[in-house]
């Protein structure tokens, strides 16, 4: 969902600039104090050490500008603890109560993913915690809660274990130190000679306290700045299939999401937004809307990219919908430019004929000589991410600032794009992380729509002397047409073979959108015209002699990271033409593939490997009408292997196993392992679906519900057997690697089954 | 003054009586369990049961039910409810839920279904498969789906 290799320092500086930017556009707002992003955590860290104990230490809002000024400096104020970051801080991780429940804050956005069990978890094994006892909450966009590599508050790229395993772990050794220290000083004893147990301390004569009984005096200690880790030889919980902790709420409709949020007063925001992206109301007949009973208000409010929208207030999300579906609006579209898909293609095929910005070169000339070419032209359609739970957002303005709650991934970003259009010091806006209803990239945008638009209607409901809790909605329709798709792509590849069927040349073009163009991200990601989500997943690991060029048309269509970015594409293409090259040289397409990693891309070869094995790929013959297929595709530093098995029924494609070998390296949670895989092929297979697709005419989406884009349902499912390969190294991410080779196995055993190869999501068979 | 009889209760909502069972519970009633998706009967995340059958809420009015009873997820599996207990239980025991939003739905489709079975009937992978058809999950947790309520039916034989 995000880019890999960004300088956690030089990114606040460029976001600045377009906060900056953002501020002083968005209705004519100047906002004030906007010097920095804050660096500094407004935690009330116990006198900037210790365990949390009592209130858990989250900002009051009430208290937001007296805390600001009071805050220490993170490790300024205990002299015996060197400088710890807020993201080092246990006290603003760990909360242990005085019956020895463990509370864990999670500095990421729940949203399927697992995060919310396997941060704890982890954190857990290093405090020697009874798992029994911890549980697990949101953080907000307090800056304790940034990714500690990145700098900034962020859920994506399949970071999250990736870059804060060791960070809860030290979490973790932390606090078990210190409450061992006040172990020691109860029992008068050498530290030394104490251990601990599942929520124990234990001392040399028999002595045992709980955690909750020691937290107090622990609270009031020095944290270490230095701790020792487990041997992971020891793990007890990191690498056990541990039960979600969430698992009962989301079993009995007790877990509250985003859009459960219910404050005082609150009333409910639907908005009726422009057909044409950057529309504006020309002409508003609200009458009818006015009289539906429990309207508040009828506000115009401006959107996203300079639109303009109406928002209907009322007291109940029924009630503004009729309202807002009863709103005559002429709107005005005269400068805006409105894409047509039919002439998009015409477009991008046109562009597909020319050499790009060029991403990587080779020598084409052995192409004119080639004994056989490769001929391709691949067509990918824009996706929405469609994730069950409905945008929405809920904003509260407060004499002292104002408070956000929403399933956000940037609650730092989303906080600060509030700041600017609210008018306020970042600090005095605080963002309450929700458990969301799914996401997939949608819930980071850049330029925070969703939050701002929320943040826009907020402001205007009080000017309107409605000073209360307004929770914007969006409907199922408008979260379908609302932008911020992963953008269309076109591929065109020549691939010139000689007579044994080696690769003598191959020319790659990609056309699509730019992702990161204009945004914040454009100075890390945009090199030489390039756009590296455009490309990630292209050529490696194979040793290819490949010119690789890129054009980035302009759109009139937001577009956005969608689970996994680029290898949505760029796997597709590179595992079905590898594919087809490895049949052209007569060879077995896992031979093919092997013999390419060598020893070369040991976890490529172990992960594809692990799968044929299982699978019985090479080994048993399928049913009559079945064919085997095979991909495997490195993403977000973890490798997935599926070989799948699949027919044609009554013309229809069926997927009916899949089987899996995933390289994730340390494996922390297996359980959530196999789940993020059989998600993500089922999102992969989703990609497939005949109408998977978001088309426009006239400017205007042509898609509206689950009724015309649909998504994989339990009757598409195949039957699923996931096997992780066992490693030690430090783990990577899992939530979206398990997504881009799907699509590909099941078109290679299609091929297989007739003689097509398919060049287009979603498929369409001859 | 419209009625509305959930889980056992009757309630006397100020509500038009075209609003939809799924915004007099979420809104009115502020029983949340029971979760918003599509607003077309697409999806299946806003299922209840309306005198023992599956219903979307969604685009059921309240004056369609009236005399009727309509029982929740919270209802449903709270203990109360042999079936809903059953398969409550297979959920937790096979971690169905990933971001877990359409879960209540795919619990009340799952528990009408299975209630719909004669006593000690195991239903075929197909019948489950037919059943949940109508539930969508965006995270794709249909093998765990499929595993829980073939577990459920097991535990209740």
């Amino acid at each position: 969902m995000f880019p890999t290799d960004l300088n956690e320092h030089e990114l606040p500086r460029q976001l600045q600039r377009l906060l900056t930017r953002t501020g002083s556009t968005a209705a004519g707002d100047t906002p004030t104090g906007m010097g920095a992003l804050p660096r500094r955590s407004f935690l009330k860290l116990t006198g900037g050490s210790g365990l949390a104990l009592g209130a858990f230490p989250l900002l009051a809002g009430a208290s937001a500008s007296a805390t600001a000024a009071d805050a220490p400096a993170a490790g300024a104020v205990n002299a015996t603890a060197p400088a710890l970051k807020p993201t080092q801080q246990p006290s603003a991780f760990v909360h242990i109560a005085r019956d020895g429940i463990v509370t864990v804050t999670i500095n990421r956005l729940e949203f399927g993913q697992g995060v919310h069990t396997a941060l704890p978890l982890i954190l857990a094994e290093e405090l020697d915690a009874d798992w029994r006892l911890v549980r697990a909450e949101h953080g907000s966009s307090d800056p304790a809660y940034v990714d500690p590599m990145f700098g900034i508050h962020l859920t994506g790229g399949s970071s999250s274990i990736k870059h804060s395993f060791t960070q809860y772990r030290e979490l973790g050794a932390r606090a078990r130190a210190m409450l061992l220290a006040a172990a020691a000083q109860r029992w008068n004893v050498d530290v030394a000679s104490l251990r601990t147990r599942a929520g124990q301390v234990l001392g040399p004569a028999g002595q045992h306290a709980g955690y909750g009984e020691l937290a107090e005096a622990a609270a009031a200690l020095p944290v270490p700045a230095q701790v020792a880790l487990k041997n992971p030889k020891d793990f007890r919980l990191i690498g056990q299939a541990t039960p979600r902790l969430d698992a009962k709420a989301k079993s009995s409709g007790q877990q509250s999401f985003g859009v459960d949020m219910r404050l005082p007063g609150q009333l409910t925001a639907v908005v009726a937004r422009p057909p044409v992206f950057g529309g504006r109301v020309a002409r508003l007949d609200d009458q009818a809307a006015r009289a539906v009973k429990g309207v508040k208000a009828v506000l115009r409010v401006p959107l996203d990219r300079g639109a303009e929208g109406v928002a209907v207030i009322a007291d109940g999300y029924w009630p503004a919908k009729q309202a807002r579906d009863l709103l005559q609006v002429q709107w005005d579209t005269a400068n805006v430019a409105k894409l047509d898909s039919g002439q998009q293609l015409a477009q991008y095929r046109e562009l597909a004929a020319k050499t790009g910005a060029v991403h990587f070169d080779a020598d084409m000339a052995p192409l004119a000589g080639a004994a056989k070419v490769i001929e391709a032209e691949y067509r990918f359609p824009y996706l929405a991410h469609a994730a069950m739970e409905p945008l929405n957002c809920t904003v509260q303005l407060t004499e002292q600032g104002a408070e956000l709650w929403a399933g956000m991934q940037g609650p730092g970003l989303d906080a600060m794009a509030a700041a600017a259009v609210l008018g306020l010091k970042p600090e005095q806006v605080q963002a309450h992380v929700q458990m969301a209803g799914g996401g997939f990239g949608r819930r980071f945008s850049i330029g925070s729509d969703f939050v701002v638009e929320a943040c826009h209607i907020a402001k205007a409901a009080k000017a309107a002397g409605l000073a209360v809790p307004i929770r914007t909605m969006w409907s199922r329709e408008d979260d379908m047409a609302g932008g911020y798709y992963r953008p269309m792509h076109l591929h065109r590849a020549r691939i010139g073979l000689d007579a044994q069927g080696r690769v003598l040349a191959w020319d790659h073009v990609i056309v699509g959108q730019s992702i990161m163009a204009g945004s914040p991200f454009e100075a890390f990601q945009v090199k030489k015209g390039v756009d590296g989500t455009a490309v990630e997943g292209m050529r490696e690991p194979y040793a290819l002699p490949m010119r690789l060029s890129v054009h980035h048309p302009k759109q009139n269509v937001p577009v956005l990271w969608w689970r996994s970015v680029g290898s949505t594409h760029t796997a597709y293409v590179m595992e079905t033409l590898v594919d087809e090259v490895a049949r052209a040289a007569k060879q077995d397409p896992v031979a093919w593939r092997l013999a390419q990693f060598g020893d070369k891309h040991p976890r490529h070869r172990d992960a594809l490997k692990l799968a044929v094995e299982k699978s019985g790929y090479g080994q048993r013959k399928l049913p009559a009408g079945q064919a085997w297929g095979v991909a495997v595709h490195e993403s977000f530093q973890t490798v997935v292997a599926y070989v799948v098995e699949a027919s044609v029924q009554q013309g229809r494609p069926v997927l009916h196993k899949v089987t899996a070998g995933v390289h994730c390296n340390l494996a922390v949670n297996p359980r959530t392992i196999e789940a993020q895989i059989q998600g993500a092929a089922m999102m992969g297979l989703s990609t497939c679906l005949p109408g998977a697709a978001i088309t426009f005419k006239d400017g205007v989406v042509q898609q509206h519900n689950f009724g015309d884009y649909p998504v994989a349902r339990i009757t598409d499912a195949p039957q699923f057997a996931v096997h992780i390969v066992p490693s030690a190294d430090a783990p990577t991410g899992i939530g979206e690697p398990g997504l881009p080779p799907l699509a590909p196995a099941f078109a290679n055993a299609l091929a297989q089954l007739t003689g097509q190869r398919l060049r287009e999501l979603p498929f369409s068979l001859a | 003054m419209t009625s509305l009889n959930v889980n056992g209760k009757e309630h006397a909502l100020d509500v038009d009586p075209g609003t939809p069972v799924l915004w007099a519970l979420r809104d009115a009633l502020g029983m949340t369990g029971t979760k918003f998706g599509c607003g077309a009967a697409l999806c299946g995340a806003c299922t209840v049961h309306v005198d023992g059958q599956a219903v979307r809420s969604c685009v059921t009015p309240v004056a369609a039910v009236q005399g009727q009873k309509v029982r929740t997820i919270e209802a449903v599996t709270d203990g109360s409810d042999r079936v809903g207990a059953a398969v409550h239980a297979a959920w937790v025991k096979h971690d169905v839920a990933q971001c877990g939003y359409c879960q209540s739905g795919q619990i009340m489709s799952a528990t009408a279904f299975l209630k719909s079975l004669p006593r000690g009937k195991q239903p075929t992978p197909a019948q489950i498969d037919a059943a949940m058809a109508g539930n969508i999950c965006r995270c794709g947790t249909y093998a765990r789906i499929r595993a829980a309520v073939a577990d459920a039916a097991r535990s209740l034989a």
